[in-house]
């Protein structure tokens, strides 16, 4: 261990960037607008994907009134409720949880966390953010086109996507479509900056074996990423020849309502693999900034060095590279050739043990720690409870002949739901309450913030824990009503109902969590530079909010690894990465 | 305290509604009970780990919650304890795969004896076909598709014309005989899903797919579709009749064949 926790300074980082080499604001318009510091990029990227993730929370709420009272509110047609689920689920997965990680928390954390300056390429920094503002009002003007969003799912799986009877097929399709290549391209130009700060802008003595989690989580995640939207973007853009040139990338021969298309050879499934081969990483993606993120706030929140670091982070990196080879498990009932279950089920599996690797030593943190109840640690740790039962369930879905009867069934939605939506979504709110007093030097109103914890976590929980049986039963997903199902007892319904009022609690619920972001902006309580006292760099700047170039005139200088909390023998329970060691009395 | 109550409270919670709950799985009707034991077997390991991981969390947090002048221990690592939970975590994931993999070998290996089904799926309806006496089912394409020929049977192969054809009507199933169900799409992604059976599988218009099943009870059952097919897909519905061989075979008499479908003037003559 000695080499990663004490030993002084090492090799220097390849670009010290001088402060006198930024490009320093003239105007109002360049220092909040077109600004090309990272941390003003990241509240930028932060406020449009909470804004648009607002949108979907919406929109859940609509789904569920449907489905928890069906019949009572009629504007909520078939093709309307497959336009909510379409818009719901790709807002939420790509729009609000890729750009947050990625664009919010990666950009104000990797230069400050690393002690850089900013990042490497800020000009291409601002470019990636306008560019992502660019797709979310292409996808929202979805909503305003003739025919509406598209109501393909959020799998826009062909040919059903690009044809008449699917909702949005003028309009909808296309600026999904041309949203979502506009997203990559935006994304592109930022993950590439990430990708060579993190390599190249690290301060002297930040080896990669000190960064902390967090860094190796987005950075591994952006990794992913730029290896994995390619495959969706040539898929969209296939997809967009087939749709408006007349090819048959994946257009078979087809009748439509009697009607003979003019496709012909293209193959269906083709799609799902590309769709797929991103489409899995992107999961991970998400999970991956989550469990770095997660793993310092139980380390900071309980006093104590997480546990097996080193581990933690091959697991991250392990699980990074196997989440390349397990696309297909989603695709076990799609009627690719049979023998691909074998492989596949057992690379899905297989990935379970670094993860379950990663889950213990979150727990074996906890053990004999100084666990502060504080409102970050709360959602860290219904941030476990969450994923841990969403994981688990992964492993029904994985064991591919389990996965038959539940595939495509209420079960999956369960299951995604509780894995990749409510334990991210958890661990981002954890980390706001975390680092909102460095970002805004006051503090979040904790009575509101424990409230707003209960009734996320306890809710998120109750609507998603007996949704898997109402799938085990077996219905289906992207239904618009259970009614008519012989083998359904009415008893469900009243357990949708249940379902649809727990979400609306929830859903209120973050409405105070906004007007608590709002609210404290001016009246929080002063944070001070080190609120949780915690070791990493960016609680270490000399000013907080931190200014433009983070460091004043000189970069920290780095002694040690990111966890060094109650150190024995240490007069505080915390040592900062920046601290040099002590010299030893001989 | 409040924190590790409610914690093992979630837990507890849990199972008790695992097993008490009215929401469980249909009571099978088909061959595939090892799809369930499977299910169980992972429904206990997983359940095991579940209470095991949350419990120990509401554990610490009862026992290490900061009190004034605790300091927490430091260990940053313990490799023992570490490959001791990454082997443990290996077997038990082993235990699940193995069934399930063995399972899945039977699912997709299907009996020299099971008589063909043909399933065709469109927008929003199912149609079927059973081979005639000839036990075999004639070539389709969807070039070949008119109103006359929904399914697109190749009316030049001889194999077709004494296909039966079924429209706008259940289908039935003999029981205790293995099926293979072939799936057929014309338009969209589809899939033939019977809860009661265990099984589905898309049907991809261009392609054949399929997967079999012994139906062991009796009954009438609910046909879903389980790939989003566009506006209507919650309503592509129908029914599937498991009956004994004799009512099975009444019902069959009782079908029309192509060849009949393509000239009902003749036949009707006929009868
Ligand atoms: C309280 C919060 C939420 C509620 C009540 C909710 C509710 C729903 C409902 C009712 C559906 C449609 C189910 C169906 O008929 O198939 C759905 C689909 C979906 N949701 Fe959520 N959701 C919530 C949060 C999230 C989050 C945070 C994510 C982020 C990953 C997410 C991702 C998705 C996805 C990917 C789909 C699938 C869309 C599709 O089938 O094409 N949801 N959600
Ligand atoms: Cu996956
Ligand atoms: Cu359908």
């Amino acid at each position: 261990m000695a080499d990663v926790t004490h030993d002084a300074a090492g090799p220097l980082s390849a670009a010290e960037v001088d402060d006198v080499e930024l490009y320093h604001p003239k105007s109002w318009i360049t220092k909040y607008v077109f600004s090309q510091d990272a941390k003003v990029i990241a509240i930028q990227y932060s406020i449009v994907a909470l804004a648009i993730g607002l949108v979907a929370l919406v929109l859940s709420w609509l789904m569920r009134l449907q489905l928890g009272f069906p019949g009572t509110f009629s504007f909520i047609d078939p093709d309307r409720y497959y336009q909510f689920i379409t818009m719901h689920g790709m807002i939420m997965v790509i729009y609000l949880l890729t750009a947050l990680f990625l664009g919010g928390f990666g950009n104000y954390l990797i230069p400050l966390m690393l002690g850089a300056r900013d990042m490497v390429f800020p000009y291409v920094n601002m470019l990636s953010f306008w560019i992502y503002f660019l797709a979310v009002l292409v996808l929202v003007a979805g909503f305003f086109l003739p025919g509406g969003p598209t109501g393909a799912g959020w799998t826009l799986y062909p040919p059903q996507a690009i044809l008449a009877n699917t909702p949005g097929q003028q309009w909808g399709i296309l600026v999904m479509l041309v949203s979502l290549i506009l997203f990559i391209i935006g994304f592109t130009m930022g993950g590439l900056n990430y990708v060579v700060t993190v390599l190249q802008g690290r301060a002297r003595g930040m080896t990669l074996m000190r960064m902390p989690l967090t860094i190796w989580g987005i950075f591994t995640a952006t990794v992913m990423a730029l290896l994995a939207f390619p495959a969706l973007f040539v898929g969209a853009v296939m997809m967009l020849l087939d749709k408006l040139v007349g090819t048959s990338f994946f257009m078979p021969a087809i009748i439509a309502m009697g009607e003979r298309l003019a496709h012909k050879g293209g193959s269906p499934i083709l799609f799902q693999h590309l769709f797929w081969f991103f489409g899995h990483p992107e999961v991970y993606i998400v999970a991956l900034p989550a469990f770095g993120i997660v793993s310092d706030l139980i380390s900071t929140h309980a006093r104590k060095n997480i546990f097996g670091y080193r581990m933690m982070v091959w697991a991250l990196v392990a699980i990074g590279a196997l989440s390349f080879v397990v696309w297909a498990h989603h695709m076990y009932v799609s009627g690719m050739h049979p023998a691909f279950g074998f492989f596949f089920a057992t690379t899905t599996l297989i990935i379970a043990i670094p993860t379950a690797i990663k889950v213990y030593n979150w727990v074996l943190t906890l053990w004999r720690g100084d666990i502060h109840l504080t409102v970050p640690m709360l959602f860290a740790l219904g941030f476990i409870v969450t994923f841990v039962n969403g994981g688990l369930t992964g492993l029904f879905l994985g064991n591919v002949v389990v996965d038959v009867p539940l595939s495509d069934t209420m079960f999956v939605v369960a299951h995604f739901h509780m894995v990749m939506g409510v334990a991210p979504i958890l661990v981002i709110f954890g980390a706001i309450y975390h680092w909102y007093p460095k970002v805004t030097g006051r503090m979040l109103g904790d009575v509101l913030g424990k409230l707003h914890f209960w009734v996320t976590f306890l809710g998120a929980y109750l609507i998603f824990f007996p949704m898997h049986y109402i799938g085990l039963m077996g219905v289906p997903r992207r239904y618009h009503e259970i009614s008519g199902m012989a083998f359904v007892p009415p008893s469900a319904a009243t357990l949708n109902e249940f379902i649809t009022i727990v979400a609306l609690i929830v859903g209120a619920a973050q409405l105070a969590f906004l007007f608590n972001l709002v609210w404290s902006v001016r009246h929080g309580r002063p944070a001070g530079g080190n609120p949780w006292r915690a070791t990493t760099l960016e609680w270490q700047t000399p000013q907080t909010p931190p200014a433009h170039g983070n460091w004043g005139k000189d970069l920290p200088v780095v002694y040690r690894w990111a966890y060094d909390y109650s150190v024995p023998g240490a007069a505080e329970d915390f040592l900062p990465q920046n601290q040099p060691p002590t010299p030893q009395p001989a | 305290m409040g924190v590790a109550i409610v914690l093992a409270l979630v837990v507890i919670g849990s199972v008790v509604f695992h097993f008490l709950s009215p929401w469980w799985w249909t009571p099978i009707a088909s061959n595939w009970g090892y799809i369930d034991d499977t299910i169980i077997i992972t429904f206990w390991i997983t359940g095991v780990v579940f209470a095991a991981v949350v419990l120990f969390m509401a554990y610490c947090v009862l026992r290490f919650r900061h009190r004034e002048g605790n300091r927490a221990a430091y260990e940053p690592e313990n490799k023992r304890l570490e490959w001791w939970l990454a082997v443990g975590t290996g077997v038990g994931v082993a235990a699940m795969l193995a069934p399930g993999l063995v399972v899945w070998h039977q699912f997709v290996t299907v009996p020299k004896d099971a008589t063909i089904v043909e399933v065709v799926a469109q927008q929003w309806q199912w149609a079927y076909r059973l081979p005639g006496a000839d036990g075999r089912i004639g070539a389709s394409d969807v070039a070949h598709i008119t109103p006359e020929n929904p399914l697109g049977i190749d009316p030049k192969d001889p194999h077709g014309q004494d296909d039966v054809v079924i429209q706008g009507d259940n289908l039935h199933l003999p029981l205790g005989k293995p099926v293979k169900m072939l799936l057929r799409a014309v338009d969209v992604l589809h899939n033939f899903y019977v809860p009661e059976f265990r099984a589905k599988m898309d049907m991809i218009p261009g392609s054949v797919t399929y997967y079999w099943f012994t139906p062991t009870r009796a009954g009438t059952f609910d046909v879903l579709c389980a790939e989003l097919c566009g506006t209507g897909h919650t309503f592509m519905r129908g029914n599937v009749v498991v009956e004994p061989e004799g009512n099975y075979q009444a019902w069959l008499q009782q079908q029309k064949t192509f060849a009949q479908l393509q000239a009902p003037a003749s036949t009707q003559a006929k009868n």
